[in-house]
Order: structure tokens, then sequence, then C-alpha cells
């Protein structure tokens, strides 16, 4: 039920009209951080504020909205989000992600390949992939201004020097349709393919920083590597212990405390269709 | 045959703003010519102004009034009015100079020294340093100091690593400012032998040297600088360098 | 003369007032390819304003700068885009600083100070550069075992050195140097000459070496322009204005050397 005192999906409509402002710029321009005016959400700065205020933007009555949380609908985040929405806007919720038009999501993209009638909105932290390396705001804007990313490769070069490869294993840096650098938000570089020719729309929102960026469908997502150490999307070589899939991204899960553990998928949707698959063929 | 060198009404005067603006005449109106093959001895006491001639051939100083003309790819350049570019463009390619102490760069070994002008005008390493060992072999410089730098050397040696560098290139003109200064009588003789060498190649020599024997032996013809004294005020030249860094000091 | 080969770099008229502070007054000169000039002076000579009006970090209050392109064509500086700009100063140019911490990023490899220009104008291979970055220590002689430490626990002199490498990888036509030897120990500056002598004629380099040091002056360049309250006293070859010195100025200079 709408308690009376809230618009739809909670942001009065100029507001909405501001991001989707911002939005649509974010799409002309992919890979391009769009400042925007963030606004005060009933969670905190840390919680996804940003992807919310993406997703009540875009949201209609007819969408259906899933929420993940490191690729599972079921912990507190990404509950308390999708119950968010279920209160302010009255939309349907699913956990299946073939039949969410909108999927808010939090660190992960979804096993299931996306089409091109659903849109991903992404929880981005800091959406700045410079940030670590340069600390001025004023240097970074030039920098992709200019396009002058040598010092993204320098970071990518000292990895290799101290550890004999690119040690970054998530928020691994991409090249957007060969012209911005972006940082895909702290989901693993496993997921970094899944955003190259995607059908689907990827919205990108931060809340504390106050940026939004995009990339359309089918847009080039390249990840930054050398050519004798080329970009591997790698995951650890075991298989889900709930559905046998060798191909997901797991999460390693501790079982007691001898030290056994067990690896499932972090797509808790995909896990289970994939086992529904398995029990009827 | 134009000379190589020619020198017309050459003047020169040192302007010294530390000690009030005193002026001192070094030379006045020179004038002389140097042929391809020729070796011409500027002769005369110490402080005549032989050396600042020379300088002033080289474009190392200035030159108040006159001309010095030399032959440069069939042209004849003014080194009085040239620019620097083309001052060293002149030294690239036609005149060279052996001044009387080696001014060595540091840590740079002997043969290096030597070898540097062949380099310059775009000889390769290999036989630029083969050639600059044959001739301080010559000049008897023992090959154990080839690959040291020449400022731990004792004077003579110096003195021939300077002239090896000066000698080893074939250039149209060569200046010689005591060649032959802190040598010994053997190393003389070599240094005899190899003027006498660039004559038959038909460069064209002025050479200052006070030694009689050697002036005997390689000049054909001595000029002597003071018909060209131009009123004195002070004893003006100095071996070691211009008037006025010494004469400075001594204000100080 | 020789061939008709144009200027590299022109300065005309420059002219710069910090308010109504003058910081030089219509300096003027060509420089050809190859060539070395030294611009010499005193504190408050207007030297370092110089240098830093030719390379386009500050803006001229009259005068211009104009430079040969890679492709031939001559530039007024003024004129270039921000990007432009920036891709001059990593691939054609040089900017030696005095304090080696300016010009390199001290808390990154070795290694990676050298390699980064390179990267930035699109090496992708891991391998060639660091094998650049090997050879580039090689030659300002650096240990190449050293190549994965920081600059911040190299000494004064390797830092320096570590600088020219890091300026020099793209070969640039034009450095310029902002007193490259100060701060240095005697033996370490020493070493540093001869380095940079032996790369300027080996790479056919040009260069604005400003420096109060005329003993540097004298090793390093072809040409000198001295420079007295922002004007200039006097220009010419180097070897002729030191040893024969028109103005009072550069006699006062000339004399005031401390024989060694």
């Amino acid at each position: 039920m709408n308690a009376p005192a809230y618009n739809f999906a909670y942001l009065d409509e100029q507001t909405k009209r501001m991001i989707r402002r911002a939005i649509l710029k974010a799409i002309a321009i992919p890979g391009y951080q769009v400042p925007f005016a963030s606004r005060e959400m009933p969670m905190p700065y840390g919680w996804g504020t940003g992807g919310v205020q993406v997703t009540a933007s875009i949201l209609g009555p007819e969408d259906v909205l899933k929420v993940i949380d490191q690729g599972s609908d079921d912990t507190t985040n990404a509950v308390s989000i999708r119950n968010f929405f279920a209160k302010t806007a009255g939309v349907r919720t699913t956990t299946h992600t073939g039949e969410a038009t909108i999927i808010q999501t939090r660190h992960r993209i979804p096993e299931t390949p996306l089409g091109e009638d659903q849109v991903l909105v992404f929880q981005v932290p800091i959406p700045e992939p410079l940030r670590f390396l340069e600390p001025r705001e004023t240097e970074t804007r030039r920098m992709h201004a200019l396009a002058d990313y040598g010092l993204m490769h320098v970071k990518l070069y000292e990895d290799i020097a101290r550890h004999g490869h690119i040690a970054t294993t998530y928020a691994y840096p991409v090249k957007v349709d060969g012209r911005y650098v972006m940082d895909p938000s702290p989901t693993p570089k496993f997921d970094n393919p899944k955003m190259d020719d995607c059908a689907a729309l990827q919205l990108f929102g931060a809340g504390r920083e106050k940026r939004i960026y995009a990339i359309p469908p089918h847009t080039k997502v390249t990840s930054l590597d050398f050519e004798d150490h080329p970009f591997e999307p790698s995951r650890t070589p075991k298989t889900c212990a709930l559905c046998g899939a060798d191909d997901t991204f797991l999460d390693e899960v501790v079982t007691d405390d001898k030290g056994g553990r067990l690896f499932v998928c972090s797509d808790s949707d995909y896990c289970e269709q994939h086992r529904a698959a398995e029990t009827t063929a | 045959m134009e000379p190589r060198l020619q020198l017309t009404g050459v003047t020169k005067r040192f302007t010294m703003h530390l000690q009030g603006g005193v002026r001192l005449p070094v030379v006045a109106g020179v004038e002389f010519a140097v042929a391809a093959g020729e070796c011409v001895a500027l002769a005369g006491p110490s402080g005549a102004g032989k050396s600042s001639v020379l300088k002033m051939i080289f474009g190392n100083y200035r030159c108040d009034a006159g001309q010095i003309l030399v032959q440069h790819d069939g042209e004849p350049v003014d080194v009085a009015r040239a620019d620097a570019r083309a001052i060293l463009e002149l030294r690239r390619t036609t005149v060279g100079y052996v001044s009387q102490f080696l001014r060595a760069v540091p840590r740079v070994a002997a043969i290096d020294v030597v070898a540097e002008p062949l380099l310059a005008a775009g000889v390769g390493r290999e036989i630029a340093r083969a050639r600059a060992g044959d001739l301080l072999a010559r000049l008897d410089v023992p090959e154990r100091l080839w690959a040291l730098p020449p400022a731990t050397f004792s004077g003579g040696e110096q003195q021939r690593v300077n002239i090896a560098r000066g000698f080893l290139p074939d250039l149209p003109i060569l200046l010689l400012d005591e060649p032959t200064a802190s040598l010994d009588a053997a190393n003389r003789t070599i240094v005899m032998d190899l003027i006498n060498e660039k004559k038959k190649c038909g460069t064209a020599i002025a050479s200052i040297v006070h030694d009689d024997d050697v002036r005997a032996h390689t000049a054909d013809r001595v000029i002597d600088i003071t018909r060209f004294a131009a009123n004195s005020a002070c004893s003006g030249e100095v071996d070691t360098g211009s008037p006025i860094r010494t004469c400075a000091r001594d204000v100080r | 003369m020789s061939a008709p080969d144009a200027p590299l770099l022109l300065a005309e008229g420059l002219t710069k007032y910090y308010g109504r502070q003058l910081g030089c007054r219509d300096v003027s000169f060509s420089l050809y390819p190859g060539e070395v000039l030294a611009v010499v002076g005193e504190s408050g000579s207007g030297k370092t304003t110089l240098l830093q009006l030719l390379s386009t970090q500050l803006l001229p209050s009259a005068g211009c700068v104009r430079y040969r392109m890679r492709d031939g064509v001559t530039r007024d500086l003024a004129d270039l885009s921000e990007a432009e700009r920036r891709f001059l100063f990593r691939t054609d140019w040089g900017y030696v600083h005095q304090d080696a911490a300016l010009g390199l990023r001290m808390n990154v490899s070795a290694g990676a100070n050298v390699g980064e220009r390179l990267m930035a104008v699109g090496w992708r291979h891991y391998g060639r550069i660091r094998g650049t970055a090997v050879q580039w220590l090689d030659r300002v002689e650096i240990d190449p075992d050293r190549i994965d430490d920081p600059p911040l626990v190299y000494s004064g002199g390797m830092r320096q050195r570590l600088q020219i490498a890091r300026n020099l990888v793209t070969q640039p036509r034009l450095v310029f140097m902002d007193e490259p030897t100060g701060g240095l120990d005697v033996s370490v500056q020493a070493r540093l000459l001869d380095l940079l002598r032996g790369l300027v004629t080996e790479l056919g380099l040009a260069a604005v070496i400003v420096t109060h040091d005329l003993a540097v002056a004298r090793l390093l360049s072809h040409r000198i322009m001295v420079m007295k309250g922002g004007e200039v006293i006097e220009q010419g070859l180097t070897d002729q204005v030191l040893d024969d010195p028109r103005e009072p100025y550069t006699q006062l200079l000339v004399s005031s050397i401390l024989p060694a």
C-alpha cells in the first residue's frame, strides 16, 4: 500500500526529471560521469542511495523490480530496498532475473544474460576510476577530458612489477566505447565481459559522490590490460555445491570451525533455476 | 687561387668596465693571408697580441674592425661578422684550433677527447676511435692512458692529447697556439712532422711558435705582430686567458 | 652556410610582468635543432620566468613563442589547445626540474616513471615497456636492478638521472632544464653534466638550460644569453661571451668565478 504522503517511488516528479536528464546525458556520452543533484534519501550514504535514485526515476507502474546484493535477493539490503519500492511505488517485485524489467544490483551482474527490455542499475561507491591514483578532482576531470590515461596504465604496470600480474580483482577499470575509462563499480572482474555488447541498458548511480554514468545497449566495453598480460575474467576453479555449475561466480561459505567450506553460486536466482533445470532434465 | 685565410684591417681592443672603462688596444690593422699548404708563423714578444689574432680567426674573440675571410664551401665567409650558428658550422667543417692548454671535460677518456671532433663530423665511432688511437700512439701517448681522463696526465701528455685532437680531422685551416711548448725534443720533432704532413695535404696553417727550431722547420713565412701594435695602456695579453678575467682579479 | 633548416623554437619580444613587477622584457632568439642555449644570470635575472614562458607554463604579457611541430608546421604556442600542449609536453619536449621530486612520481617504481610517457602515447606491451625502461636506466647509469624501486629511496643524483631518463624516453627534440645540477654534490654534478653532454650530442637534442653556474654553461652550451633584472644583457657564442665579454655586467659575472 502507498502511504499517502509519498509520491510514486518516493522522489517528487521534478527530481525525477532532473535525474532522467542526467541519465540521458550519461547515455549520450557512454562512460562519462555526469554530476547530478543527489537528494537526501531515507537511507544513509553508502547504502545504495545512488542506485535507488536512478531506479526511482525510471520506475513505472508496469515495471517488475528485482533487487540483489552480492548476487543474492535475500540479504538485508536487497530485502530492504525491495520493500522500499514495494511500499512507495507498489510495483511488482520478483527474484527471477528473467521476469524483471529493472534490476538494481550491488556488486554483481546476474549470470543470466539480460535482454533489450531490461535495465540494470548499479550501486556505485566511488565512481572515479583514477581516484586512488590522483586525489585531485580538478586533475582527474582534465585527464578524462583529454583522454590522458597514462596514470591508469602506470598502476597496472606497478601491479605486474610487484606481483607478476595485475592485482585488481574487482572494480577492474574498463574503457567504454573506446573513449572513457570507467569504474564498473565493485563487481568482480569475472563480470566485466558481461558489460560488453550487453543487450540491456546499464545505469550507474553514486549517491554520495553525486554522479551518474551509463553504458548504452550493445556498447563496446574492454577491460584495460597489456598485450602480454591480457585480461582474464578469473573465477575460483570450483563447482557450485548446490547446482553443479562450473562457470559462475562462486561465494565461499564456511560450514564449520574445522576449516570446512563449500562454494555456491553467488547469483542465488541463477543457482535455483539451474537446480530446477537439472532436476527436470 | 684565393688564399684560404685572409685578414684585412683587423683591430682588437678590450674595454675593461671593471676598471673604470679603461681601453686596452691589442692590435690594429692586422693584415696577412695564408694559402693552402702554407704555414705562416706569427712572431712577437709576449703580450703582442698573437694569441688574440688566432682567437679572432677562430671566433673565440670578437673583432672590432676589419675582415677575417675564410674559404668555406667555395665561398668566403667573414668570421668577424658571422653569427653564432655560422661560426659553429665553420668550426665543424673548416677551421681547427689547437689551444695552448688542454681544456678537458672531466671524466671523458683521452681517446674519446681526441675522437670527438671526428664524431661531430659524422665519422663512425669505431673508426674515429681507431684513428684517434693511431695518432696518440704516434705522439707517444701510451695505450694504458687512452681510457683515462686527461686531467690526471702530465702537462706534456695533456698537450699531446690536445694536439692529437686538433690534428685528427682534415680541416682546411688549422690554428696552432704554441703546440710544442711543453714537449721534449723527441716529441717536438713528431709534431713538426705532423705539421709538415698537414701542409702537404694542403692545409693552411697559422701558428704561434716560440721555439726557433720548430719555426724554422715548419713556417714558410713569419709575420711580426708588433708591426700591427696599437698603443698599449697595460701589458695587455696574459697567457692563461683573456685580460678581463686576470686584470679584474687583480682589482679585487 | 648549411642547408636552410628552419629554427625549432623562436622567441619574439617575450615579455612578462607580474602586476607591475617585471619578470623579463623583450627577449628574442631562435634555437635550431641540436643547439644548446644556456640562459645565465643571478637570482632575479628573469631566467626562470623566461624558461616558464618558453615552455608555456606562463602566458606572456607581450611577444610570442613559436615552435616547429613534428609535421614541420611552425605554430604560435599560445594558439595550441590544452590537449595539444599536453601532448607536446609528453612527446616532443622534456622538462628537467631542479628538484627531481617535482619531475617524478616519487611513490611509483623507477620503471613505471620511465614507462609512463610510453604508456601515455599508447604502448601496451608490458615486456617492451619494461625493456625500454631498463635500457634507459642503463643509459643514465642507474643500475637496472633498481628498476622496481621508487625514487623515494634514490639519492639526489640518481633521482636527477631518473628524471632525465623519464624525459628522454619519447625522444623529444627540445629539452628545458632548470638548474639541472643545482643542489648536487660536486662529483655528482660532474657526472651528471658529462651524461647530459653525451646525451645531447648523441640524440641531437636542442636544449634551453637555465643556470647560474657559468661552468655548466661553458660545458653544455653552444650559445649563451646573459640576463639581469629581466633584460638580456648579452648573447652569443658561449666561448666568445665568456672569454671576450663585452658588457660590464658580463665582465663582472665572468670575473667573479673563483679559480678552482
